[in-house]
């Protein structure tokens, strides 16, 4: 995982809330077994739309969407985070995110970047007013910027030292690999495996 | 001072402690697996060269792609076929028990998990699939993961988790005939709101809950995620002890003993406080539908579709607005005359015997209608020939139902089983949201009783709208 520490791109404008996953991405394109090529997938039904703003140059190639509250809100599919990041973004805002996506998010290196519902309300007719203004996400400061609007936003500290460090969550938990064998020492017996169970 | 359920199941798990922004490493002792969110996860240990920690504590089974009619036959859609034989090479490569089409105790993953006995009280259990919740019902801490949880669990049998609030759903009075369990936690998510339950833990108590089945209370732990919430739980008691004793993996002889005494220890102590309490009375629900594209979004059969206009919140206003866009609805349309044109029953939120048994008790001597296509998917094979052992498949098919094999089906658009652009529906599972039953698809999220009910009238209807 690369270290994030900032980031410029163009903001895209989502004026929707609720996005959940089947939204991000439709359950059709859950059935690949590879890790990436999944930006085809993103938005797709409302990508099918010409208007949609993902359809509009200088949208198009924008790095940082800024969403209406629940963002993420449905089934845990990571391949949400991956088709946003395979499409090239970097950073989501968003007022409120749900718990599952936040989580895929922080693990994959996307940031998700929580800000006053009135700081997207300002974000958004700045965007639309001036399509492809580039917006700085800086995540040692956690400030998000663009133009002469400048605002804070909250990120768990642990998710955030993680995603400056870009450190892999599985190398992190292996570092405590005795501990683990310890407790799988300590647990009662009776607990179930699934190993099958013969006849008698 | 005393701790709620959710804090003893946690602290019985914690292999460390985190401090500070640092999260709690938790063990886990149940990961279930299945086609979808698996493929990268095993991948992922590949590439770096890791191996399967525990796989005595993990088990497999195909469900979300797998077609529902001629199961014996290659899977027809090139991309399914590839997931599910990716899987079954994962299994075989890693040692992974797995449960395939054609097996007798293939199902849906969360049907299958408890029935085989492997749910069980003060457990951890998780899978790469947000209705692991289900398994709440006895009293674990159960929750969806992503994938490259997956493959995390895979590789150290624990997660890195930040500690939860706890909120406490009490259910108390006594369910109407005609009201099920699903009626409950409808009038839960319209309460509490699609995100009320965002991280927290439920834990639904009161004598509603301590009176419903084991089956109904994993139809309530189901959905807690439709409230936001990653899990729910329900204290174990004299009925889950009930139902799993005898299951091929409940614990045996002295085991068993040990086990039931540490069982009735998982209960939320009298001087335990929750962070947030929720009421809910039960002696005023009625059967429950949903009219929009998302689970909160829902109202007692017997209303009208809302006016937008009445909505104050905004974002609420709009959000109604655009749900009865694509739901094709007028405002004011009593939902009783909402006429659908496929029934689903099936799915990890009612695709148990119970389930298949109240929606048979309706169509018994009855007709689904004929511009009606109804679908019956048991959620497992076992269910399958549990049904058919009770002559309930016959009852299906006499009624002019569709009778299926084991799978999650029409829950979502990733089988054949798929409405059509425009196509309504009344369906036992979980999910409204825009597209989700198959590309333009209508859904309206109902109990068992409603939907056998809404198949004989062509209209959303329930049971006592029959006689
Ligand atoms: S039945 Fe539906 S909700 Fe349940 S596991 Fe299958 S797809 Fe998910």
């Amino acid at each position: 995982m690369e270290p994030f520490t900032s980031h410029t791109g163009v903001g895209v404008p989502l004026r929707r809330s609720n996005v959940d996953t089947d939204q991000i991405i439709p359950a059709v394109y859950l059935k690949r077994v590879t890790r990436t090529g999944f930006e085809d997938g993103l938005f797709a039904a409302w990508r099918a739309d010409d208007s949609f703003i993902l359809n509009q140059e200088p949208f198009r190639g924008g790095s940082v969407l800024v969403a209406g509250p629940d963002f993420g809100t449905g089934s845990s599919r990571e391949h949400a985070v991956w088709a946003l990041m395979d499409y090239g973004f970097r950073v989501v805002l968003s007022s409120r995110f749900a718990d599952i996506f936040r989580g895929n998010a922080g693990k994959q290196g996307l940031v998700a970047a929580q800000c006053e519902q009135s700081d997207i309300e300002l974000l958004w007719k700045l965007l639309e007013n001036e399509p492809g203004t580039e917006v700085t996400v800086d995540l040692t400061a956690k400030t998000v910027r663009a133009k002469d609007f400048s605002a804070a936003f909250q990120i768990d500290d642990y998710t955030r030292w993680r995603l400056l460090e870009g450190l892999d969550d599985i190398g992190l938990t292996l570092r405590n690999v005795d501990a683990i064998g310890e407790f799988e020492g300590r647990r009662p017996t009776w607990l179930p495996t699934t190993n099958p169970v013969t006849a008698g | 001072m005393g701790r709620t359920l959710a804090e003893k199941v946690w602290d019985a798990h914690l292999v460390r402690k985190g401090d500070g922004a640092e999260p709690d490493l938790i063990y886990i002792d149940l990961h279930l697996v299945h086609e979808v969110t698996s493929p990268q996860a095993f991948d992922g240990l590949r590439l770096a060269g890791r191996t399967l920690r525990r796989p005595d504590l993990t088990i497999a089974t195909e469900d979300h792609n797998v077609p529902t009619i001629d199961v014996e036959l290659p899977i027809a859609d090139p991309v399914s076929r590839t997931q599910v034989d990716t899987l079954r090479r994962n299994c075989a490569e890693f040692g992974v028990r797995l449960h395939p089409m054609g097996d007798a105790e293939q199902g849906i993953v969360h049907v299958v998990g408890p029935q085989l006995g492997l749910t069980q009280p003060g457990m951890t259990v998780v899978c790469g699939d947000s209705h692991t919740s289900t398994h709440g019902a006895f009293g674990s801490i159960a929750f969806g993961i992503g994938t490259s949880e997956v493959e995390h669990v895979m590789a150290t049998q624990t997660l890195p988790l930040k500690p939860f609030k706890t909120m406490a759903i009490n259910v108390n009075g006594t369910l109407r005939p005609g009201v099920t369990s699903k009626d409950v936690i409808l009038a839960v998510i319209a309460k509490i709101g699609t995100g009320g339950g965002q991280g927290y833990i439920l834990e639904y108590r009161g004598d509603t809950i301590e009176a419903m089945s084991m089956e109904a209370r994993m139809t309530v732990c189901n959905m807690s995620i439709e409230a936001g919430a990653r899990a729910g739980m329900i204290a174990p008691d004299d009925t889950t002890f009930d139902y799993i004793e005898g299951r091929d993996h409940a614990p045996k002889g002295a085991d068993w003993d040990a086990a039931v005494e540490y069982w009735r220890s998982l209960r939320t102590d009298d001087d335990a406080t929750f962070d947030m309490e929720v009421d809910i009375d039960a002696d005023a629900l009625t059967p429950f539908v949903t009219w929009g594209t998302n689970p909160g979004q829902g109202l007692p059969l017997a209303e009208r579709v809302p006016d937008p206009e009445d909505f104050g919140d905004d974002n609420a206003k709009v959000a109604a607005e655009k749900a009865l866009a694509y739901m094709g609805l007028e405002p004011g349309t009593p939902l009783r005359e909402i006429h659908v044109d496929t029934v689903f029953l099936g799915s990890c939120t009612n695709g148990r015997i119970e389930d298949l048994r109240a929606a048979a008790e309706v169509l018994k001597g009855r007709k689904v209608a004929s511009d009606v296509r109804m679908l019956v998917v048991p959620g497992s094979m076992r269910v399958r020939a549990q049904a058919e052992s009770e002559g309930l498949d016959k009852v299906f098919t006499a009624a002019g139902a569709e009778w299926r094999s084991a799978g999650c089906s029409m829950c979502l658009g990733m089988n054949p089983d798929q409405l059509k652009p425009g196509e309504r529906s009344a369906s036992t599972s979980n999910r409204n949201f825009e597209g989700r039953q198959g590309k333009g698809g209508r859904t309206h999220l109902v109990s068992p009783l409603v939907a056998a009910a809404t198949a004989v009238r062509g209209t959303l209807s329930s049971p006592s709208d029959l006689d």
